[in-house]
């Protein structure tokens, strides 16, 4: 049984922290929350120069060539710090759906831009309320013009590129479209993390190349959404075991009624049920890797496994920290707030809980062999 | 990462796999045999080919197996419908404390019958007035001469009624605060004056037994520790307790959910279809996989020859109460008919009605919920205890109700 990361990787993930301790500390988030910017562009470029967006993208195309596993170890560490960098939308969904579907000219002009950080590219597949299916795309490609709107677009409006869920005839399609054009219109929209940028976006008859390696477009898009699950899923994690340090550490300060909050049973067992819902979904997360990097057949189960978990995890642990706080975690002056706010939008990025729980059960009905069953375990 | 042996480990599952499979004993072999005597029989066999307590030293049975390599057997040993519950206390919470307290005449006297099974304890711990809050026990030891006259009663105790041996901690001071005046002894369960009683369980079955003692006389010879220092003596068997215990959570799993909700309908419609179920069904799978890959995580610890995280011990935590859970969904899917608890009209729920009506149980053996919730919040997360009411005052002035 080898279910662990190497201690090449576990070193990794100790700079990471270190790093973004020094580079992404609580003030810096609550610049972009505070500001107007919709992220921190220095903190992206340091993390360029750290060779992270480049990580899982190939040699041949600019990348570093690693494994998933460090791509997950990093994912955890920008949850942990809230980075707010357009990580999750350039590299998790649009530089997959390049690298994965994209011809080999796309590839070429587009995956060495994301590798080294000087592009930014996002993932549009909502149109607004309700779950995107097949059926509902509305926003059309025909004849290499995309027209419709996307809305909402994380990173919208820093992003050089996007890739495109549209529909064509009765399918759907995965393009690409350059976004300063003049077929383009990004209007800014505000959700509940003001740390991270949204817009939507308007298409009419904007230039779209399609991505040709992706035959049955929504297919192509729910294996990109099973990959960005993982990932996404650590990204929770991050944020999830942050949560619970921070509420562990205000238990053990705050004295009521004469003694340590933490001491008081009310207290110690949520705590523990947030260690417990970290644990399943720190684990899950180890299955969901191993999927993602070595065990395809296994991805959609393990993919919505890990994301259904880290969903719960990284909620739960996000609430119940104010909670424990009292009413200092409902200030703006606190940083629970962080959390509170990335927590939940993650947890819509890419699909709901109830959206993940229905695919997990798919999976379970789909019925794939457990690879680990070899073992006897 | 992979899931793959090491080729030692791979090596040392070939060599278990060989003898297990060319010696469990064959249906004709035990035909006619009680559970309990085919588990002595197969504990006989294991022990005299050396693998039986394979973790132990050679000098009192095992072989010096390492923490992955009795992980490995047990996988294996796993495969076949052999009785092993038995001995599973004896061998996996009181041996330690023999190993830790014991002299060493009585370690080579008594651990090797004990690998063997030849010899069965029990272990003589929980009171009616002391189960969460043990060291409130009353059960006293007086001295006289040599001996040691015990009276009172124990409860809980599993196997009491075929164990040879039992171990117990009683109050030999009560005027001192309750963890100091405690002291530890074995005990031969044939002594004159103590009387076992089973307690019948809701399920109907009878695990454990009410044990009572009137005028008990114990050697002081067989006292472990120092009078006065049974508490530190009962820690060593309670840490090894959890390992003990909650290997396991019966027949009912996320699997029987998904086949009762493929076999029934909701609103005409197969109830898997239905939302709130799939809802139900996935949130299971997410903590049942994730007790297992959380057991790969501690097995990977081992194989390298590293001490696992405290990530296991939410085991029992989580996987109990969702014992409770989905054999109630389960019948709850059933409507009327999961009601039915006859093997006559519905053989194939039978597991979902034994699985409810067991699950109170393991909820509290072991350490309830709650105080399983204590445990991590105090030793994992290092939150601080509780204050006592009890604490410094002497027994014999502690408010009992």
């Amino acid at each position: 049984m080898n279910f662990e990361f190497s201690q090449d990787q576990l070193l990794l993930r100790d700079q990471a922290r270190g790093f973004l301790a020094e580079h992404c500390p609580p003030k810096a988030v609550r610049t972009v929350l505070d500001g107007e910017q919709d992220w921190d562009e220095t903190l992206w470029n340091k993390v360029a120069e750290m060779g992270w967006q480049a990580t899982v993208i190939p040699e041949a195309y600019g990348g570093l060539g690693l494994s998933y596993y460090e791509l997950v170890i990093i994912a955890e560490e920008l949850g942990r710090a809230v980075a707010p960098i357009p990580f999750g939308s350039s590299i998790y969904l649009a530089a997959e759906a390049i690298q994965h579907y994209g011809s080999e000219q796309q590839k070429s002009e587009w995956l060495p831009k994301l590798a080294s950080g000087e592009a930014i590219a996002t993932f549009a597949l909502s149109e607004g309320p309700g779950r995107a299916t097949v059926k509902s795309l509305a926003a059309q490609v025909s004849g290499g013009g995309l027209t419709g709107r996307k809305i909402p677009v994380p990173d919208a409006g820093i992003a050089d590129v996007a890739v495109v869920v549209a529909a064509n005839g009765d399918g759907a399609q995965l393009v690409l479209v350059p976004l300063k054009q003049s077929g383009v219109t990004v209007t800014p929209v505000r959700t509940l993390d003001f740390s991270r940028g949204h817009g939507c976006i308007e298409f009419n008859n904007a230039q779209a190349e399609t991505l040709s390696g992706a035959k049955d477009g929504w297919l192509a898009t729910q294996q990109l959404l099973d990959r960005a699950a993982v990932l996404y899923a650590w990204e929770q994690l991050g944020i999830a075991d942050a949560a619970l340090e921070q509420a562990r550490q205000y238990a053990l300060e705050r004295y009521a009624f004469g003694r340590q909050i933490g001491s008081y049973q009310a207290i110690k067992h949520k705590l523990v049920a947030m260690y417990t819902k970290n644990t399943i979904a720190r684990s899950n997360a180890y299955m969901g890797a191993w999927a993602l990097q070595d065990g395809p057949e296994q991805l959609p189960l393990a993919a919505a496994t890990a994301r259904v978990a880290a969903i719960q995890a990284s909620l739960f642990a996000a609430e119940e920290n104010i909670q424990t706080h009292g009413g200092m975690g409902f200030t703006w002056e606190f940083d629970c707030q962080f959390f509170y706010r990335r927590a939940k939008l993650l947890s819509l990025a890419i699909g709901s809980e109830a959206h993940w729980q229905d695919r997990l059960v798919a999976a379970l009905e789909h019925g794939t062999a457990d690879p680990s069953q070899q073992v006897g375990a | 990462m992979d899931f793959n042996d090491t080729p030692q480990e791979a090596a040392f599952r070939q060599e278990a796999a060989e003898w297990l499979a060319a010696n469990v004993p064959s249906a004709e072999e035990i035909a006619g045999l009680s559970r309990l005597e085919t588990a002595k029989l197969w504990q006989k066999r294991k022990f005299d080919a050396g693998w039986a307590c394979i973790g132990w030293a050679k000098e009192f049975g095992g072989r010096g197996a390492s923490a992955i390599e009795q992980v490995i057997w047990r996988q294996e040993e796993g495969r076949y419908d052999v009785p092993a519950s038995f001995f599973v206390i004896g061998q996996g919470m009181i041996a330690p404390t023999m190993m830790a307290w014991a002299t060493d005449a009585d370690k080579e006297r008594y651990l090797p019958k004990l690998a063997s099974g030849e010899e069965i304890w029990c272990q003589l711990f929980s009171e009616p007035a002391g189960g969460s809050d043990l060291a409130a026990l009353r059960t006293k030891a007086e001295p006289d001469g040599d001996d040691w006259i015990l009276n009172g009663q124990k409860i809980w105790t599993s196997g009491a009624h075929f164990s040879d041996y039992g171990i117990i901690v009683v109050r030999t001071d009560p005027t001192v605060a309750k963890h100091k005046g405690l002291s530890f002894f074995f005990i031969d369960m044939k002594s004159p004056g103590i009387e076992v009683r089973p307690i019948k369980q809701l399920t109907g079955e009878s695990d454990f037994n009410e044990v009572y003692f009137r005028d008990v006389r114990v050697p002081d010879s067989q006292r472990l520790g120092e009078v006065g220092q049974g508490w530190q003596v009962a820690l060593t068997t309670l840490m090894n307790e959890r390992a003990a215990i909650g290997a396991g959570f019966g027949h009912v799993n996320v699997n029987t959910a998904v086949d009762v909700a493929k076999a029934v309908t909701i609103n005409d419609r197969p109830a898997i279809k239905d939302s709130a179920v799939r809802a139900k069904i996935a949130d299971w799978y997410v903590k049942e996989a994730g007790l297992k890959y959380t057991g790969y995580r501690s097995l990977t610890a081992l194989s390298r020859g590293e001490l696992p995280g405290p990530e296991n011990s939410i085991g029992k935590l989580v996987g109990a109460p969702q014992l409770q859970q989905i054999s109630s969904f389960c019948m709850d899917l059933l409507e009327a008919s999961g009601a039915i608890w006859d093997s006559d009209w519905a053989e194939e729920q039978d597991k979902i009605a034994t699985g409810y009506l067991g699950a109170p149980g393991l909820r509290i053996a072991g350490g309830t919920d709650e105080i399983m919730a204590n445990i991590v919040a105090e030793r994992v997360l290092g939150l601080p205890q509780e204050p006592r009411a009890d604490k410094g005052i002497p027994f014999n002035e502690v408010p009992t109700g």
